[in-house]
């Protein structure tokens, strides 16, 4: 990573000790840099929440907008210059529970934009509140006793949704989580990775998950790779999530939102 | 037999918050949280170059180097 890319006055950054955002953040800034792109054509939109922040410590261009409407603001961005990589960094509630309409609209119309999801589990920023990502029966501020509500399987909803690059992955796995950010960027179409986060401070210290250090190892614990995991039963992956690479395949539209083609 | 590798770490001590991954993803202690909860390199001559505290640190404090012995 260049750290060129960062703004070094702005930093110490804003989260919590031990906040895994700062570590998907790296990863992106490594696979623009492995990418080769001209920072001065990189531009990266952010809704509100914790993971929103990000965007601020970059050299880039960006936009902070409202709450859950970074994917709208990444679409104007893209229609008016298609020269522009334009990268939505959002975070769990602010991409599936506020912004959950324009993300799925978003996949439909298979606008060419990368979606960078900081999934913490929480809404770190205001408290540790429940989120549509929250697991069954965790622990939250608004759910003491327990989330009675299933959560959301993001990488089902974006492919189910229409998108064309769907991955999921975890901090732990660094090389994996910048090998398929690049990809997802590198990509003609609606591009989602999931990047799984820890929140030290709220979700984990709720449900006793330990020290930011175990959070970040026990990942190797509770993640199973795809190719692993197709080879495993049912019973053997029972609380335990798959990353990998979900969908890639070929914009169905190449008309919508590609280069326009030149007249014959 | 090879020579051992030698590298350098760098620490910005401003940037750092004292979070801990790197002690707990570094697979040869080269790092410590010490009695005062600050972040400490306790074993600099035993690090092997694997970057995994680079890429693990949220806050962007540390770089590995290797050191060329002309």
């Amino acid at each position: 990573m260049r750290l060129d890319f960062l703004r070094g006055e702005r930093l110490p950054n804003i989260w919590c000790p031990g906040c895994g955002n700062g570590i998907v953040l790296h990863a992106l800034l490594e696979a623009i840099d492995q990418l080769q792109l001209d920072p001065d054509k990189v531009v990266l939109v952010s809704g509100i929440g914790c993971s929103s922040r990000a965007p601020a410590y970059t050299a880039f261009d960006n936009v902070h907008t409202l709450h859950g409407r970074a994917i709208p603001v990444a679409t104007g961005i893209k229609l008016a210059n298609l020269d522009l990589t334009v990268i939505v960094v959002t975070g769990d509630g602010d991409s599936s529970a506020i912004g959950g309409n324009h993300l799925i609209h978003a996949a439909r119309r298979d606008v060419n934009i990368t979606v960078v999801v900081f999934n913490n589990y929480n809404y770190g920023m205001t408290g540790g509140q429940a989120s549509p990502l929250t697991p069954i029966s965790s622990i939250t501020t608004t759910t003491p006793n327990g989330n009675l509500d299933r959560p959301f399987d993001l990488v089902k909803l974006a492919a189910g949704a229409g998108a064309t690059y769907v991955a999921r992955s975890g901090i732990y796995f660094t090389k994996h989580l910048v090998d398929h950010l690049r990809k997802a960027i590198a990509h003609d179409g609606f591009s989602l990775v999931d990047a799984v986060a820890q929140c030290p401070t709220y979700f984990g210290r709720f449900n006793k998950k330990g020290s930011a250090g175990q959070m970040v190892t026990s990942q190797k614990d509770w993640m199973v790779l795809k190719s692993v995991a197709e080879k495993k039963t049912p019973e053997e992956l029972a609380g335990k999530i798959i990353i990998g690479e979900f969908v890639n395949i070929e914009r169905h539209a190449p008309v919508s939102a590609a280069a326009p083609k030149e007249q014959a | 037999m090879p020579e051992k590798k030698t590298f350098k770490i760098t620490h910005n001590r401003k940037w750092c918050k004292n979070c801990g991954i790197c002690v707990a993803v570094c697979p040869k202690k080269v790092f410590k949280i010490d009695r005062n909860d600050r972040h400490a390199i306790v074993n600099p001559q035993d690090c092997i170059g694997c970057q995994m505290c680079v890429e693990h640190c949220p806050d962007f404090a540390l770089a590995v180097e290797e050191v060329k012995n002309e």
